[in-house]
């Protein structure tokens, strides 16, 4: 490897390093930094001029001075080493075990930042993934090869419903493999142990990837894990035929260490201090997810993120929203009261739920029974703002049934336990019992044919 | 334009997507391939001996002191027969193309060209064509039939005018093959063929500027009946995720009468351009019956491509819908997303060190905006009579915000604004345009396509139903308050009446096959039978009827699902509901004028 070796350190500032005098290297080129010590770290090119170069260093510059720091540049981008044997083990955001088991040897090397994936190449995702959780199953369905992220705050139960996701997760009549990479940015000690506890008493530990970063890892680090993640499950989807399901959390934590990085560099700040390219740096994470036509495998992505200070408008949960094929959203609310998984469905949603559901993959009532749902519930709590103010007696006994369905509809149809897995006909079941509290008449999403078929008063 | 020998350079710097390059004579605008993969860039400033160069590609690995080549032309687009019906990317490289060249990734550094070259073409020229006869810039050569239903009309390109040489007769031809010569006032003769170049950042020619008379049907009844938009007009789809901006542009897109359809996917999800390839060739065109792929075109630059490019694709868009419009056809193109091309701009103005004015965005911002929608309109082409681009752009304001700068500067600029409320959608009320905050400049010309071709009642009842939307908002606010029971029977008959025309009318499921698509003939046919409805309930409420009995009459329920009971070609069907529902209220009518006749 004709690697080059330079002591012309110039600047040290954040996770920034500045060499001078070497010329040509490349952009995006991996680099390794040697301390005074003779400690190795780790770097990116995200720079390069003929007269210096600027690189992203991922453990930071503390402790680096400019004097006795080697710069040795790998000439290589930052790559991932795969095999099967990446099943089972733990890295970190530089794809280096941190299980204290050997490195993956292997001649297949990919670099983590890959080509965009051509939209011709693309197949719709279709397939209806059962998760045995009413609210998703029911009202927000989850497909193979969707990206549906679950937006959370702080001190709500988002790592419980992520593992209870990943336990339960499967298609109707299918048992095809399956694997799960999950990545974990600035998690806290305790919730990367509740994952790997998770994984291991579901007896799936086996077929798990993990890769993770602690809290006080370096945020650097936070950047690459993501695209070490992605790489992994590509390759177990399109090499090896697995259908994927990534979790990822916390990217709000990824998004506040590029936050760090830009502030560093200089970028112009664009909303809230993040920086423009936010939205497009976000959209190359959650767009590797998806189908390719003749592959067998998929990638189904959900992203955990909180939203600070329960805000849904700001950057981070917006910009996900915008790249993201909807959204599950947690309410404080809910989970105040008790109730588990405190899904606020009104701001919930599923764009691709409608090509895969309804007859032939679900059940034909299906689109309409969500449909209708929304409708009531969405009525149910302006009839609760109502009560609130005039009281409940003052209400009409049309307006009082709307009152009691939206009760009925959270203590019945979105609470459950954390190890109730509802078939979609028990959700479907479910949620005729909370219709059937309406006359017909009042019914107007679902059909006549769906009315006779399945309401209580018709039966 | 392609005889001067291209020069050669080298990288200086390399910044991302940008990257500084010193290349003698280079020009402003230049297009410029660099490095060993031979990425493809374009120039954006000059400084000195150096120059800025936007790169569309990803510039992993490209090192300072690798060469740099110019190509001596701007950003230009292929413009001939071949294009309908495909899919390309930002830069117009064709999609299908690449995948079937180099599989599932985009590889760096390819670029196939955009039409296909193998393909022959029959070629029929004009009739009243001759040799030596005086020839102008985009005057018909001749025709070739592209898909079924387009007739794809080759033109002078815009840059040449002069005498025509030859023609050719008609017969198969490549696209490479001379169809005819030109000789221009300078005496240069020009080979020309079935299609040419064009540069994207340059608005084609038309002898001049019409206005717009007529409005674009989609068969949404909240967009044609309530906020028109005129063919050739502008238009604006603001909204916050999941509030179904999508949704109406790809309802635009396949119920519009318009005859060629550009889609461009700019910065959004690569799996709804998938859904558009999907189905789009199974559904058929309401106005032809052939597919509907027949007539539409993607540009998918999806959020995950080099964002150079997605600055492009709406230029690239924009300058093929004014080729076709040259051809004189009716064409709609609907960007979606204006923002993330806006932010692609301040993306690069920001690697450029520019002065951010609001938000991160450059001072030219708005600027830019304008002078891109500006290239909508109807107007005489030259020598195919009148032709349109109608530009419908879906903006993604951050946290649904109104007042940010890129919806503010649109709002500025366009005729029709169709926004779209989080609240509406969260009550899965679609499609969630808010009838309080969208608007039509044109409603008054509209009218008087409606009140020829439809009914002379349309804008009365239009401004009845909003009206009535109206006092409902007020109304609620009141409810709200202090309850429903503080409402005369009057106004709560108006609530009722607003409720009906919500969903009777507002709501439309671009699901159900029926309610999919309104005819013009049926959009009204609803409106007005539910507003004959309200009249004859508000008539009855003047009798002392109890609204608590009116609400409750079964035909309320009907009237509610008419729009997916009866399609566009069941009006008699409509019609005989109609009579069923009033006569029904003329009973009721007739029993409380009786007991009011009788003495007490």
């Amino acid at each position: 490897m004709s690697a080059k070796e330079y002591r012309t350190a110039s600047s040290a500032r954040g996770g920034l390093l500045t060499v001078a005098n070497v010329p040509n290297i490349a952009f995006g080129d991996r680099v390794h930094i040697r301390d005074q010590q003779g400690n190795t770290r780790n770097g990116q090119v995200i720079r390069s001029s003929d007269e210096e170069v600027l690189i992203q260093v991922f453990e930071g510059t503390s402790e680096l001075d400019l004097e006795s720091t080697w710069v040795r540049f790998l000439d290589e981008p930052v790559e991932i080493a795969l095999s099967p044997e990446i099943l089972g083990r733990i890295f970190n955001g530089l794809g280096e075990p941190r299980d204290y088991r050997p490195p993956i040897v292997s001649s297949l090397r990919r670099s983590i930042s890959a080509a965009a994936f051509n939209p011709a190449a693309r197949t719709y995702p279709k397939e209806f993934i059962q998760t045995g959780i009413s609210t998703i199953d029911g009202l927000n369905s989850l497909v193979r090869g969707q990206k549906l992220p679950i937006f959370s705050a702080s001190g709500l139960p988002h790592n419980r419903l992520a593992a209870q996701i990943v336990r339960q997760a499967k298609l109707p009549d299918d048992d095809s493999r399956f694997s799960v990479v999950f990545a974990a940015m600035g998690v806290s000690y305790a919730d990367a142990r509740f994952f790997q506890e998770e994984f291991a008493s579901s007896g799936v530990l086996g077929n798990v990837v993990m890769f993770v970063n602690m809290a006080d890892d370096p945020p650097v680090e936070r950047l690459s894990l993501p695209r070490m993640a992605l790489t992994a499950a590509e390759y177990l989807a399109f090499d090896l035929d697995r259908h994927v399901l990534v979790v990822m959390t916390d990217m709000t934590h990824y998004a506040e260490a590029l936050r760090e990085v830009a502030t560093a560099k200089g970028d112009v700040p664009a909303r809230k201090g993040y920086p423009g390219y936010l939205y497009s740096d976000l959209a190359e994470i959650y767009e590797r997810s998806g189908r390719i036509k003749d592959r067998h495998g998929s990638i189904t992505l959900v992203p955990v993120l909180s939203m600070p200070s329960d805000d849904i408008t700001h950057p981070i949960p917006d910009l996900t929203g915008y790249i993201t094929e909807g959204q599950i959203v947690l309410s404080r609310e809910l989970h105040n009261q008790g109730i588990y998984p405190p899904v606020h469905i009104s701001p919930s949603l599923s764009r691709l739920m409608k090509d895969g559901i309804g007859k032939d993959f679900t059940r034909e009532d299906h689109p309409h029974v969500s449909n209708q749902l929304y409708a009531l519930y969405a009525r149910a709590l302006e009839t609760r703002n109502l009560a609130s103010i005039i009281g409940a007696d003052e209400l009409s006994t049309r307006d009082r049934r709307y009152l009691e369905f939206a009760d009925a509809f959270e203590n019945r149809f979105v609470r459950q336990s954390e190890d109730e897995d509802r078939s979609i006909e028990e959700t479907l079941n479910l949620a005729w019992d909370l219709l059937s509290t309406f006359p017909p008449q009042a019914l107007t999403r679902v059909n006549e044919t769906e009315i006779a078929k399945y309401h209580r008063q018709s039966v | 334009m392609n005889t001067t020998s291209n020069r050669k350079g080298k990288i200086k710097d390399i910044n991302g997507p940008i990257v500084t390059i010193e290349l003698p004579g280079v020009q402003n605008g230049e297009q410029v391939r660099i490095g060993s993969l031979g990425l493809y860039g374009e120039v954006i400033s000059l400084e000195g001996n150096e120059a800025l160069a936007q790169i569309y590609e990803s510039t992993e690995m490209v090192r300072p002191g690798e060469s740099v080549e110019g190509l001596g032309h701007p950003l230009s687009v292929e413009l001939g027969p071949g294009l309908i019906g495909g899919i390309f990317d930002g830069v117009q490289r064709p999609l299908e193309a690449m995948f079937l060249k180099a599989g599932d990734q985009i590889p760096r550094g390819l670029s196939p060209l955009p039409l296909d070259r193998d393909k022959v073409w029959h070629f029929v020229p004009s009739e009243n064509l001759e040799p030596n006869m005086p020839i102008i810039n985009g005057a018909v050569l001749g025709r070739v039939q592209e898909t079924e239903t387009i007739e794809h009309r080759i033109l002078v390109p815009p840059n040449i005018s002069g005498e025509l040489i030859e023609l050719a007769p008609e017969g198969d031809y490549h696209l490479e093959e001379s169809i005819g010569q030109v000789r221009d006032q300078q005496g240069e003769i020009h080979h020309l063929k079935l299609y040419h170049r064009w540069p994207v950042r340059r608005p084609r020619p038309y002898q001049s500027r019409d206005n717009g008379i007529e409005p674009l049907i989609t068969g949404q009844r909240i967009l044609d009946t309530f906020f028109p938009l005129l063919k050739g007009s502008k238009c604006a789809v603001p909204g916050p995720f999941g509030a179904g901006k999508t949704v109406v542009q790809h309802q635009v897109a396949r119920w519009a009468n318009a005859d060629i359809v550009i889609y461009v996917g700019c910065g959004e999800r690569g799996n709804e351009l998938v859904d558009v390839l999907d189905s789009f060739p199974k559904l058929k065109d309401p106005y032809t019956g052939r597919p509907l792929m027949d007539r539409t075109l993607l540009i998918a630059n999806t959020s995950n491509m080099p964002v150079v490019a997605r600055e492009a694709s709406i230029y690239v868009g924009i300058t093929i819908a004014e080729y076709y419009r040259d051809q004189g056809y009716d064409v709609v193109m609907l960007a979606d997303s204006t923002s993330r091309w806006a932010e692609a701009l301040r993306e690069v103005s920001g690697r450029l060190g520019q002065m951010p004015v609001e938000e991160g965005y450059p001072a030219y911002l708005a600027s830019r905006l304008a002078a891109f929608y500006e290239r909508a309109g109807r107007v005489d082409t030259m020598d195919c009579g009148k032709g349109s681009v109608t530009l419908i752009g879906a903006v993604s304001p951050p946290g649904g915000d109104f007042s940010e700068p890129v919806t503010s500067h649109t709002k500025e600029i366009i005729q029709t604004f169709w926004a779209l409320s989080k609240e509406l959608a969260d009550a899965r009320h679609y499609p969630a345009i808010d009838w309080v905050d969208s608007f039509s400049a044109d409603v008054s010309t509209a009218a008087e396509w409606w009140h020829e071709n439809i009914d002379r009642e349309w804008e009365k009842r239009r401004s009845q139903a909003l009206g009535m939307l109206a006092r409902d908002a007020e109304l609620s606010r009141i409810v709200n308050l202090v309850g429903p029971e503080a409402l005369s029977s009057a106004q709560r008959w108006v609530l009722e009446g607003a409720a009906l025309i919500k969903e009777g009318v507002l709501q439309q499921s671009a699901l159900d096959p029926v309610d999919t698509f309104s005819s013009p003939e049926k959009q009204f046919m609803l409106l007005d039978l539910i507003l004959s409805v309200y009249d004859a309930g508000a008539d009855l409420i003047e009798l002392g009827v109890p609204v608590q009995e009116l609400s409750e009459m079964s035909v309320l329920a009907r009237l509610r699902r008419c729009k997916e009971l009866y399609d566009s070609n069941q009006i008699d069907q409509l019609n005989a509901f109609r009579e069923e529902a009033l006569n029904d209220f003329k009973e009721i009518h007739s029993e409380y004028a009786q007991r009011g006749e009788q003495p007490a």
